[in-house]
């Protein structure tokens, strides 16, 4: 099994991508998985290690919670925009996250959440120490962002990939 | 008569939300990138683009043309997908430089890098 399908879920998600961008049929879906098994064996040449899910939940929870607060936080940029960065009252901060998370699957994944969310930017990550430097666009005194990254996304990341 | 025309109100309306709610949010991120001041201020901007400007604009594009195809037309999300993607890519690549520049012309306001603090900041 897993000599033929090395990669399983970047085959999966290939032939999900081949169907939408064709029409749906018995062809196609065919031809599409030839190809995505094609491509996951090629790319197993490349990168041996498959990424290792321990739990899809963590990820469904955490996808919930992600969407709101992309919502949540266009709204508070977009806001920010119209009024002048609260008539200049607005301060942008740099952030040190210390991370517990390794996994290098986990962690792009992190990045793209913190990217697609307005408000904060993803600068620098040190694989030795394992610290997260980020740009906060919305600096507020009282928001402790250390925790509010590390419990509201590292730790569902943790639960899916490494606990 | 556009194949567009035979969208009715109930739809029609949610359709022009979106789109006006997409378009809005990507050009206030658009403004943002020519109007901040620092350079990691306006990384912040065309997010705005990225995420619900660009998801929006999808959404309206499905509704509409699933509508007018009479079928289920999602290929948006393939569009969306590569979106997500890629934009940590550009921000990170971009980031690094800047802090690196930065840190090489000992700008103020810019934290040091981790490596160069040395052995104090791991005790």
């Amino acid at each position: 099994m897993s000599r033929f399908l090395p990669h399983p879920l970047l085959s999966l998600g290939l032939v999900f991508v081949w169907l939408l961008l064709t029409r749906f049929s018995l062809g196609h879906l065919i031809l599409g998985t030839v190809i995505a098994g094609f491509a996951g064996w090629a790319f197993a040449r490349i990168e041996p290690d498959r990424p290792r899910i321990r739990a899809y939940l963590p990820l469904v929870r955490l996808a919930l919670v992600v969407g709101l607060d992309i919502i949540r936080s266009n709204w508070a940029v977009a806001l920010l925009m119209l009024t002048n960065g609260r008539h200049g009252a607005r301060n942008s901060a740099f952030v040190e996250i210390p991370l517990r998370l390794r996994d290098p699957v986990g962690l792009s994944l992190l990045a793209m959440i913190v990217t697609a969310t307005p408000g904060t930017a993803w600068l620098e990550y040190d694989a030795e120490t394992g610290v997260l430097l980020l740009h906060v666009f919305d600096m507020i005194e009282t928001d402790d962002w250390p925790a509010l990254i590390c419990g509201r996304y590292e730790a569902r990341l943790l639960e899916a990939f490494e606990e | 008569m556009t194949p567009l025309d035979s969208l009715p109100l109930w739809l029609a309306a949610p359709v022009a939300a979106l789109l006006v709610i997409g378009s809005t949010l990507t050009v206030l991120g658009a403004f943002g990138l020519a109007h901040l001041r620092s350079f990691y201020d306006r990384i912040h901007a065309p997010t705005l683009g990225t995420s619900w400007g660009t998801a929006a604009i999808l959404l309206a594009s499905i509704l509409a043309y699933s509508w007018v195809q009479e079928r289920l037309v999602v290929h948006e999300i393939v569009v969306g997908i590569c979106v997500m993607v890629t934009t940590p890519v550009t921000t990170m690549l971009i980031g690094r430089a800047a802090l690196h520049r930065d840190r090489k012309e000992g700008a103020a306001g810019v934290p040091p890098s981790r490596r160069a603090r040395g052995g104090a900041a791991k005790g």
